[in-house]
């Protein structure tokens, strides 16, 4: 982006005018931006990621508050869209004052938004983008992190589970064409023949689709006894909707996208026997303090959190965490690249697991969990816990 | 692999059926526009949506509970979201299109507040959804409408398959007999053809198009109901698409006239589905159904090509 000198030298005058009064009474303030939808389809999981990250700050802001600095949270609307993504990753690295940034929730839009943020090294934690490519690029090599685990460990893990635990021999495999979808998918159906599965029909369908019988009156002579499906809960929810209603009894499987508990709503309460899906965001009740986490947010926020409310939670708590080393190191203005190396240092017991990232900014340890979904969202339950590493770097 | 395809036959054109019919019915709301105004009403794929979410906000919030019988409580909602939708339609008209019309406007103007109107409605429907924490609008599930009547092991048919169909068989019916053998659809044909001539002759057209975009809104909200039984949900902005191909389908049929529109749906959706099942298997999945509608719309090009009035449309068209 190029602006005249004026037009610099004006924005530079206004700054200074804002920023000088303030500047004499507190040593400074800190943003942290969420970058999620909170619009569209996929707003609620995007809401639960910002009001965790709310809650992180309100509870580990404190020491900074004592330090007479300000750590606030400026919330944007990411629509799930990588062009909305970006545009505001364009403006955000022009405030100074952000530090850090909690997102996105979707990894089509973490990834082209990351390289924005690595032009002036901000650190970027997503609590839910799961594609390999995120932490795999030189470009953002530096800056791109995850509290989630990622899709060549999820698919494998569902994987091991479809094999061993409920025995599935042949496979329809479905994925929704995004770089979730499909990354998801494909390294679920690599895992699954390496395993011994076979894999009967692999497909994609448009992001936007909601008539699927074209591949479901298939599946009725194919019988396949497992529909996995690499995509999110909107399409999911139709996807297990039109397979029950079409009478098929095969099992159905899918990621971490189908954690919501509109999955229910979507997919219809009645319709929920053998559905299953692997998610990195453990459900929070089974947290070792989850509880305490899920009434401290309903009494804030009147509503349960979501499975990703947690994962946002961590995802703050570690910027927080290097701003601290760094504040305690002696720097007064930390910049932003000192806190992004940081990050990579922090090494604490958060809400979901241990969090420390390796030199990709992959979580050490992920864990994935299989959920059994019930009618009742509050029901799901943990049916089989995968412990897998994060690739080595 | 042949006798997989005739095993699956039945049971694709049954599917291509019922979705050919909801673009039917869709489409019925912009032939009969284009008809009598030769204006394309792109806020149509609106008024469905809209007719199709206060449905089933009628079923979550009045209905549910109340052990009506299932088919008792889809007619009320889609007499409740038929009768929404229409009165929308005239609302857009009187606010939208009509000044614009007085004022003789040339006639790229309407066509784009017929957008700006589209744009409008997703997200005042989208805001007020928000306000109670809701966004996707998911149809309710009636065990009932999944009975299947099973003819064959491959060959089954669902109770909401036959509701779809009977329902939109009787309103495409309904609508057919009205414009050709009432006294309103000879009003409605006589206004298409001039409008300055048959207020000579004493019909009041100011209502008869508000008639026209009342009719063509109630059948896009019934349709809008059917669509969100058939596919389970209904969100904001889920009208475009369905919009976009019930139009393509009227054009395809010949625009301005009901049998082309049924014509053109009923094919639509068939080569639709028929197509996105088949060329996969035909091709070893190296075409997958992701692309079903491109090849649907490169048939439909090849059509136009050939016939660029549409199926039953002639040049000079006798519009309705």
């Amino acid at each position: 982006m190029r602006y005249s000198k004026g037009l610099v030298a004006f924005a530079s005058l206004l700054m200074l005018a804002a920023a000088f009064p303030v500047a004499a009474q507190e040593k400074g303030t800190f943003k942290i931006v969420t970058q999620t939808p909170l619009s569209g389809d996929q707003s609620l999981a995007g809401e639960a990621i910002k009001l965790g990250v709310q809650l992180s700050i309100e509870d580990f802001g404190g020491p900074f508050d004592a330090a007479g600095y300000k750590v606030v949270l400026q919330a944007e609307d990411d629509q799930a869209s990588p062009t909305t993504g970006v545009a505001n990753a364009n403006r955000i690295i022009n405030d100074p004052e952000v530090i850090g940034v909690v997102g996105h929730y979707n990894s089509g839009v973490s990834i082209p938004a990351s390289e924005v943020y690595a032009k002036v090294g901000l650190t970027m934690i997503s609590p839910s983008s799961t594609s390999p490519t995120l932490t795999e690029r030189e470009s953002t090599r530096l800056i791109a992190n995850r509290v989630s685990g990622r899709d060549d460990v999820q698919g494998p893990a569902a994987a091991n589970f479809a094999i061993n635990t409920i025995q599935v021999k042949r496979a329809y495999i479905i994925n929704d064409k995004t770089a979730y979808g499909s990354g998801l998918a494909d390294a679920f159906e690599k895992a699954l023949t390496k395993l011994g599965g076979q894999v009967v029909l692999s497909t994609g369908v448009d992001q936007k689709e909601t008539d699927f019988s074209t591949i479901l009156n298939r599946a009725r002579l194919d019988k396949p006894d497992l529909i996995f499906y690499g995509g999110t809960y909107p399409q999911g929810g139709l996807i297990i909707k039109q397979i029950r209603e079409k009478g098929l009894s095969a099992k159905f499987l899918g990621g971490d996208g189908l954690d919501s508990s509109d999955l229910q709503k979507i997919a219809g309460a009645d319709n929920m026997t053998d559905i299953f899906f692997t998610t990195t965001s453990v459900p929070f009740g089974q947290l070792p303090t989850g509880n305490e986490f899920g009434a401290k947010y309903k009494a804030k926020f009147g509503r349960a959190p979501e499975g990703f409310s947690a994962y946002g939670y961590d995802a703050a708590h570690a910027i927080l965490a290097a701003l601290e080393a760094e504040l305690k190191a002696g720097v007064i203005a930390p910049s932003r690249e000192a806190i992004a190396a940081q990050v990579r240092k922090v090494d604490f017991d958060g809400l979901t697991g241990h969090i420390a990232f390796n030199g990709k900014g992959d979580i050490k340890e992920a864990k994935y969990v299989v959920v059994a979904v019930a009618p009742d969202p509050a029901n799901n339950k943990v049916v089989s816990i995968e412990l897998v590493a994060a690739p080595l770097d | 692999m042949l006798t997989d395809m005739l095993l699956l036959l039945p049971t694709t054109l049954i599917d291509g059926l019922v979705l050919g019919l909801i673009y039917a019915s869709i489409a019925l709301g912009y032939t009969m526009v284009y008809g009598v105004l030769g204006l394309i009403n792109f806020a149509h794929s609106e008024v469905f949506m809209v007719g199709a979410i206060v449905a089933i906000e009628v079923l979550i919030y009045g209905l549910a509970g109340t052990g009506l019988h299932p088919l008792i409580q889809l007619v009320v909602a889609i007499a409740v979201g038929g009768l929404a939708a229409g009165f929308l339609a005239v609302a857009i008209e009187r606010v939208a299109y009509r000044p614009l019309r007085v004022r003789n406007a040339p006639r790229l103007v309407p066509l784009i507040t017929t957008i700006g109107v589209s744009l409008f409605l997703q997200d005042s429907v989208r805001f007020v959804e928000s306000l109670f924490g809701q966004f996707i609008r998911p149809f309710p599930s009636f065990p009932f409408f999944n009975r299947q009547i099973v003819l064959s092991e491959t060959v089954f048919i669902s109770n909401r398959t036959l509701a779809i169909i009977v329902l939109a068989v009787t309103l495409l019916a309904g609508l057919y007999y009205m414009v050709h053998r009432t006294r309103l659809g000879k009003a409605m044909r006589a206004v298409a053809l001039d409008q300055k001539t048959s207020q000579l002759m004493g019909i009041n057209v100011n209502k008869v198009i508000a008639t026209t975009f009342f009719i063509g809104g109630v059948a896009g909200g019934v349709a809008g109901v059917l669509y969100a039984l058939q596919f389970g949900r209904m969100d904001p902005f889920s009208g475009f698409i369905p919009g976009i191909k019930a139009f393509t389908a009227a054009v395809l049929g010949g625009i301005g006239s009901v049998e082309g529109a049924v014509l053109g749906g009923v094919l639509l959706g068939i080569l639709e589905v028929v197509l996105g099942t088949y060329i996969p298997m035909w091709t070893n999945n190296a075409i997958g159904t992701e692309y079903k509608d491109i090849i649907a719309f490169s048939i439909l090009i090849l059509i136009l090509i050939f016939r660029p009035n549409g199926l039953v449309g002639r040049a000079y068209a006798e519009k309705v």
